[in-house]
């Protein structure tokens, strides 16, 4: 269990190495999330259409370790961009992925870039 | 008794006769009004309103019989064509005669007509009046059948904006021309300006700055406009909005003081030249100035009300100009004053040209007071910085953080409006202070929002200040210690209630277009799912519409379990069920490997699908019959069922059949929280009718209705609402129970603390369902006939479309499944691992 949280590191956006293209920005629905594989690791992208903002986490709600955060709610708390866990509604802050309800797990966080309509997730590996 | 004549049945005048009812020694006065419109006065503020969703009766100040329930005579179509001081009295263009000890001329204004050479041609209007409104929608009617669309709006100061609306509402190619090079010359400087003509036009209505027109052209009817540069404007149609002219010609006649360029003269006490007339609203002349705003013409009103009933209230001596509005989709405000730069002062403007926000503040060079700004396509600061202006507030360290926040300090900068002085106007439109809400509810005389609302009447002019009225509320009502409503999370600050009628009322449509309309910020996990049951409460609009905005269950029509895995319910009416199609869910359970349980609803329930498997068992499932069980919403879930007098010994009526017919008729409502019924065949109640949110017992005569109960954490038993029911009045007052609860229950209430907290409880529910004490019953029946005759599956819906199909995946950029999931064996059967 131990191992499969170790996978998922934050990436901050001058650590990128590689630029992994996850697919066309029409394959993500529009105020909502979807999940991309990358190697062994699930990654949740987030779409905020409203703001035209892109963010990116490991698919792994660290509460119950279980392959759900994709499919959450997004929105935001105070201005901070969140998402929901479906199982259990812990959210998570998109920026630092710190838990937003005051619990000390947290969530790995990717940079997210556009271009050409395509949406780029950055690894370090 | 003293006479008091009104003239003038505006919103001034109206809000005359308001103030004046509410004081104590009323009963001294007659009153008598004369209005010339065909109506008593409207709400002219919204006017444009008229062409979209609000009708001429939802306009009005209050209805024609409010004036006979405050015995006050008034008079519509009544033109007064003289005025004797001397005498006393008022003459009728019917020559009909009246004496006064007091008038009160409100006469308004009338609009500026600028001396255009063919300003009278046929298709030129101005815009004042609902005849006006009805002049031109129906001229814009007969227009556009022969191919004609194409309006212009001569001015583009705050009213002509309102009035490009209403073209563009009358579905108009709409043109803006200004003879000033901003729009709002009299609020907005030129960055201001220049932001708000991109945002009107990109909702494609045209503006022409620097245009000065020289004639109005065309054969009997407009057909151009011709401006002084030699340009011209081809348009089929001409709202003229170049500004108002007070309607001081009664007065001006009978000899009372005007001013040079018009207005009636009057001192701070709204007294005339004349002994015992007063004016107010846009026809008084005060300190020099005419103001076309409705919150000074009501001050006036008020300090009308107070002189002629022996109080001493004057007028303040500066009046103060400030507006918020949303212009065409945009929000603007203009405060204090919005230009001055001069040695004394610092102006901080901000603007962000891609996000559309212009703010601009004017502040003393010392940085410790706020003289005015402007804000265009964000002013939810208006009101903070209003009262900072107004009550000449000492200002934050760095007054740049009042209108780019605080960046990187710890808590808000401005504070909040606890901080206020007691003085404080929270609302200018009905003047009403920081001191006078928070009094009242110290004092006890309201103990709640819509208390204050009534009382001091907060809130009901442009609705600005709802959000600080709300605060002030809440924070009063917690500093004593007493319970708040809140509102249903930071994004929106209404409770469901409102948010359904607002919904309703505007026809919106989606949920963006409600956080747009209502709202703040990206919206969240409470207020999204909250909105799609309200969608598909108000739209029967399943939940493949709007994917993302459904909670965790809804977006994929099926209930998550631990393990990330789904589990799948199919409707089973009544729990009645064919050993076909049993078999059929025991093949599908087989063949996907599902783990198997009956569930507490009498139906069954497979677990342990992956999201990729959903489609494809539910294929299967709907070519067998069946279809959604919506065990994953917050809607109708079952209605159980004993087996009734078909087979049992002891059964009264056929309970099986008449579950299946409630449950079929209420499938797939969605309400606040979810719902359950149950029949029972007699009264040994073998299908526990009475802990659902509605059930039936068949006794002697038909059935007995039960309502509001539930098992769960907190049991209740359900109480009897009415007794030995035919099946069609039983589902008669179904219907209007069922929606009446959805109509009014907070989020994620169940019917028995719903009930609980009824004002009146069941005695009430009673009144409303079956003797239909507020008149809403034929609504409320139409209405739920309308959301059962919308009903549609939504699995079938889902599995039928490939683009709603697409969200049915793990992995968006491969076919894999998730390599997570791990399951043990009990039973037989399989399970999820444990969570450790």
């Amino acid at each position: 269990m131990e191992q499969l949280l170790q996978q998922y590191q934050s990436v901050t956006q001058n650590k990128v190495m590689h630029w992994f293209n996850a697919g066309n920005i029409n394959d993500f629905p529009e105020n909502g999330g979807a999940c991309v594989k990358y190697k062994s690791k699930q990654i949740a992208v987030y779409n905020f259409t409203r703001k035209s903002a892109w963010y990116a986490c490991q698919n792994l709600c660290p509460h119950k370790m279980e392959m759900v955060l994709s499919r959450g709610m997004i929105g935001d708390a105070s201005g901070i961009p969140k998402v929901a866990c479906p199982l259990h509604k812990k959210t998570f802050s998109l920026e630092n992925g710190e838990n937003l309800n005051g619990e000390d797990y947290k969530i790995a966080t990717y940079p997210v870039k556009i271009e050409n309509e395509n949406v780029y997730i950055g690894f370090t590996d | 008794m003293k006479k008091i004549i009104v003239i003038g049945n505006g919103m001034v005048g109206y809000k005359f006769c308001e103030k004046l009812v509410s004081k104590p020694n009323r009963n001294d006065y007659e009153i008598e009004v004369f209005g010339e419109e065909p109506r008593p006065a409207y709400d002219r503020v919204h006017l444009s309103e008229y062409f979209g969703e609000k009708s001429a009766e939802e306009l009005l100040m209050a209805p024609a019989n409010w004036y006979q329930e405050n015995n006050i005579k008034l008079h519509t179509s009544s033109l007064i064509s003289k005025i004797d001081t001397q005498k006393k009295e008022i003459t009728t263009y019917r020559n009909e005669t009246y004496t006064y000890n007091y008038l009160v001329i409100a006469t308004g204004s009338s609009p500026f007509i600028p001396p255009i050479k063919g300003s009278e041609k046929a298709g030129v209007f101005v815009y004042r009046t609902l005849e006006d409104l009805d002049a031109m929608k129906s001229y814009a009617s007969k227009i556009k059948k022969e191919g004609k669309a194409k309006a212009a709006i001569l001015g583009g100061g705050l009213l002509g904006l309102e009035a490009a609306n209403a073209a563009k509402e009358l579905g108009m190619e709409t043109h803006v021309v200004e003879f000033a090079p901003r729009l709002m010359p009299r609020q907005l400087d030129l960055p201001a300006s220049n932001l708000l003509k991109s945002k009107i036009e990109s909702m494609d209505i045209k503006v022409h700055l620097e245009k000065a027109t020289s004639e109005i052209v065309g054969n009997g009817a407009i057909e151009a406009m011709q401006f002084n540069d030699d340009t011209n404007l081809k348009v089929d149609m001409l709202i003229i909005s170049a500004g108002i002219r007070p309607r001081d010609e009664l007065a001006r006649e009978a000899g009372i003081k005007v001013g040079e360029r018009g207005g009636i003269w009057v001192n701070n006490q709204m007294k005339t030249s004349a002994e015992d007339v007063y004016a107010i609203g846009e026809v008084a002349l005060y300190n020099n100035g005419i103001y076309g705003l409705v919150a000074p013409g009501y001050d006036m009103a008020h300090v009308a009300v107070e002189q002629i009933t022996g109080g001493d209230v004057t007028m303040v001596s500066s009046i103060d100009m400030s507006t918020q509005l949303k212009l065409i989709g945009t929000e603007v405000a203009s405060f204090g004053d919005p230009f001055i730069e001069n040695d004394d002062v610092s102006v901080i403007a901000f603007e962000n040209k891609h996000k559309g926000i212009y703010k601009r503040i004017n502040v003393t060079k010392d940085g410790k007071k706020l003289l005015g700004g402007i804000l265009v396509g964000d002013a939810s600061d208006y009101n903070t910085l209003f009262q900072l202006y107004i009550n000449e507030m000492k200002l934050p360290e760095n007054p740049e953080d009042l209108i780019l926040g605080a960046r990187g300090g710890e808590s808000s900068s401005v504070g909040s409006v606890m901080d206020f002085p007691d003085s404080a106007q929270i609302c200018s439109c009905e003047s009403v202070t920081k001191g006078s809400i928070c009094g009242m509810i110290k004092d006890e005389t309201c103990t709640s929002l819509s208390d204050v609302v009534k009382s001091t009447k907060a809130t009901t002019g442009c609705g600005g200040c709802k959000p600080m009225v709300v605060d002030l509320v809440n924070e009063t009502l917690k500093s004593l210690g007493k319970e708040v409503k809140e509102t249903i999370c930071e994004h929106f600050h209404y409770n469901r209630q409102e948010l359904y009628d607002l919904i309703k009322i505007n026809k919106v449509q989606t949920y963006d277009e409600a956080l747009n309309l209502f709202g703040k910020g990206d919206g969240c996990e409470t207020c999204k799912p909250l909105l799609a049951s309200l969608f598909a409460s108000i739209y029967m609009e399943t939940a493949n519409k709007q994917v993302t905005i459904q909670d965790s269950n809804d977006r994929f029509l099926a209930n998550i379990q631990r393990n990330g895995t789904y589990s799948i319910v199919p409707r089973v009416p009544g729990g009645e069920i064919s050993p076909e199609k049993l078999m059929v869910l025991g093949k599908v359970a087989q063949k996907y490997d599902l783990y198997t349980k009956i569930t507490g609803g009498q139906r069954i329930d497979l677990f342990g699908a992956e999201l990729h498997q959903l489609p494809l068992i539910w294929k299967e499932l709907i070519d067998a019959g069946f279809e959604s069980g919506h065990a994953y919403g917050k809607s109708l879930r079952t209605v159980k069922s004993c087996v009734g007098s078909t087979w049992c010994r002891y059964g009264m009526h056929e309970s099986v059949s008449f579950a299946i017919e409630i449950e079929n008729r209420y499938r797939g409502l969605r309400s606040p929280h979810k719902l359950k019924g149950g029949v029972s065949g007699c009264i040994r109640e073998c299908a526990e009718a009475r802990g659902k949110d509605f059930g039936l017992i068949a006794v002697e005569g038909g059935w007995n209705l039960y309502v509001c109960g539930n098992g769960g954490a907190t049991p209740k038993h359900a109480i009897l609402l009415a007794e030995q029911l035919d099946d069609e009045t039983c589902i008669k007052y179904l219907d209007r129970f069922l929606m009446f609860y959805i109509r009014t229950a907070a989020p994620l209430t169940r019917t028995a603390p719903w009930l609980e907290k009824l004002d009146g409880g069941i005695e009430y529910l009673k009144k409303v369902v079956i003797e239909d004490s507020l008149g809403i019953a034929e609504d409320l029946e139409k209405e739920m006939q309308g959301l059962v005759d919308k009903y549609e599956c939504e699995w079938k819906q889902a599995i039928e479309d490939p683009e709603m199909m697409k969200r049915f995946k793990h992995f968006v950029n491969t076919d894999d499944s998730d390599d997570n999931i791990e399951y043990v064996s009990l039973r037989d059967q399989k399970m999820p691992k444990a969570w450790v």
